[in-house]
């Protein structure tokens, strides 16, 4: 049974506290969900704008738990992408944010819940959605492009199974929202949490923001979880002297965090008594694949860990070949239940059943010590993590082309720069991508460059710039 | 450069704005560059311009333009 359906018997726990410190037991939180689900056709299409509101998961189960498809969307979506999303997807229905309901397209209420509305298109479109399909996230790059991973149930059961058992979580455990529940990452600590009956503390606030530290405070939160940047807040905020006895156990993913601030905070926790978790995932994996126990955050420091429970991973060389050694760099792939069922590029696509047949190359280099813990030496793909989002070079690189400036991009995570032969617009052009791709412009580095170098068949060659 | 001059061109750099954006109204989530993220890169742009270090409460705590000039009279530094 996929556990959505089975979370009544977690009825008397708290399963949600809102903004406001109310509180909502389990089976208040069903009763909302399901009267939401009546709404629903089931096995349709629904577009679900995110925010970590009540509402927001109130509908997700509610969705959930009647089998329609969730597409989940981040409330932050630029509305030129919305529309278009839109547009390649014709959902059945969209349920968001009211103030935000005022769409170019034909619809209309069906239902309201606190401030989120039901919209129920006039597509009507009698398109088949593959019987394992249970979600749609957009790939964490948000790069404008209508790409979704396809999520099957077992997907999703098996990965929340697997990450509350290696985070040993318990219905006594109170997870505060730090990311987007249509991040995949922010997705899996709510899911993982609703398995064991746990209560959800959600919260809109940043770590930048007093309300933040006062939720944790007054909600008693015991754990979070944290990108790269959030960890750079947290050293900025100076975290270590903080005290906030209920915290137990604190994750990190979305990127590679550097060496320093590892150690810096494997340190920091070990002081405080919390457990640090480094983990590593990527959507097309549901969320997680491997987990740095906490006893090794310092022995093992740098390190991505090992398989989360269910899973294995080998390394590949240029040939496909296993690489049996240790120490050799290859092409991290892993295995599990977790993996997704592939893409969908537009509603057409959403018939379609498992292409991955469990197996997914994850384009990232990594090594294998002589303990069998996995490191990160660099990846396969021109891509990068952005604030914990996965980002293609090329496709910003396409985006700039097309708005009529000639460009190359490289960089690290957190840190893209923009080689162009001409300056005079980068404010424009920091603006522009800014808005298409939601990438922040804290991010973007423009860079004069005489002549764009390329080979004689005019191909870049990213290697000639300063890729520091 | 003054240190109110200093002070604007943390502002600017920080969130890609024009001088005359930067008066009582402009605020923490008021404008988009202005969010968790670009609070950092400013907050780490002032304590550069300014050789300070500075406590998480004055952090947390500069929620709008105006407001930086009490937080950063705390270190002395003066308009």
């Amino acid at each position: 049974m996929n556990f959505y359906e089975d979370l009544e018997k977690y009825y008397r726990n708290t399963a949600i506290i809102t903004e406001t410190s109310e509180q909502l037991s389990y089976k208040e939180l069903l009763d909302a969900a399901d009267n939401i689900g009546k709404q629903i056709k089931k096995r349709c299409l629904v577009f679900l704008v995110c925010k970590n509101c009540l509402e927001s998961v109130v509908g997700y189960l509610g969705f959930m738990r009647v089998k329609a498809v969730p597409v989940m969307i981040s409330d932050r979506i630029d509305n030129v992408f919305f529309a278009n999303l839109i547009e390649v997807y014709k959902p059945d229905c969209i349920y968001l944010p009211t103030e935000k309901s005022g769409l170019e397209i034909n619809c209309k209420t069906v239902y309201s819940y606190g401030s989120y509305s039901l919209l129920k298109t006039d597509y009507n479109i009698d398109y088949t959605l593959h019987e394992d399909l249970a979600l749609l996230l957009t790939t964490s790059g948000s790069t404008g492009s209508p790409k979704l991973v396809r999520q099957s149930y077992r997907n999703i059961n098996s990965n929340a199974e697997a990450i509350s058992q290696y985070l040993g979580i318990t219905n006594v455990d109170r997870p505060i929202t730090t990311m987007p529940m249509s991040y995949s990452y922010g997705l899996s600590i709510i899911n993982s949490h609703l398995f064991k009956g746990a209560s959800i503390i959600l919260n809109e606030a940043m770590i930048m923001e007093r309300r933040f530290w006062e939720a944790i405070r007054n909600n008693n939160a015991t754990t979070f979880g944290g990108v790269p940047y959030i960890y750079e807040m947290l050293k900025k905020l100076r975290f270590e002297r903080m005290n906030l006895p209920s915290l137990k156990y604190i994750t990190q993913a979305g990127g590679k965090l550097n060496l320093e601030l590892s150690a810096e905070f494997a340190d920091i926790y070990a002081d405080k008594g919390i457990k640090f978790f480094v983990m590593y995932g990527q959507t097309e994996a549901t969320s997680r694949m491997s987990y740095l126990p906490w006893d090794h955050a310092r022995s093992k420091v740098g390190s991505m860990g090992i398989a989360i429970p269910g899973g294995s991973f080998w390394l590949e060389d240029e040939n496909g070949n296993v690489i049996e050694e240790n120490d050799i760099p290859g092409e991290l792939v892993y295995m599990g239940e977790n993996v997704t069922l592939g893409y969908a590029e537009s509603c057409s696509d959403l018939c379609k059943g498992d292409e991955n047949n469990g197996v997914l190359h994850t384009g990232d280099v990594a090594k294998r010590d002589a303990d069998g813990f996995y490191f990160i030496v660099g990846r396969k793909k021109r891509f990068l993590k952005m604030f914990g989002n996965r980002v293609s070079l090329d496709e910003v690189e396409q985006l700039i082309k097309a708005a009529g400036y000639d460009c190359v991009c490289v960089g690290t995570d957190d840190n893209l720069r923009i080689y162009s032969t001409n300056l005079a617009d980068k404010d424009r052009i920091r603006n522009y991508i800014e808005a298409r791709t939601g990438i922040h412009k804290a991010g973007l580095f423009f860079m004069y460059i005489d002549k764009i170098p390329r080979n004689e068949s005019g191909k870049v060659l990213y290697s000639e710039l300063r890729q520091d | 450069m003054n240190n109110k001059q200093k002070y604007d061109q943390v502002f600017m750099e920080s969130f890609s704005i024009d001088k005359s954006a930067l008066d009582e109204t402009l605020e923490y989530n008021t404008i988009q560059s202005w969010d968790s993220i670009g609070h950092m890169a400013m907050i780490a742009g002032i304590e550069e311009m300014f050789d300070i270090m500075m406590e998480t409460d004055d952090i947390i705590d500069f929620g709008s333009y105006t407001k930086g000039f009490e937080m950063l009279a705390k270190y002395g530094i003066v308009f």
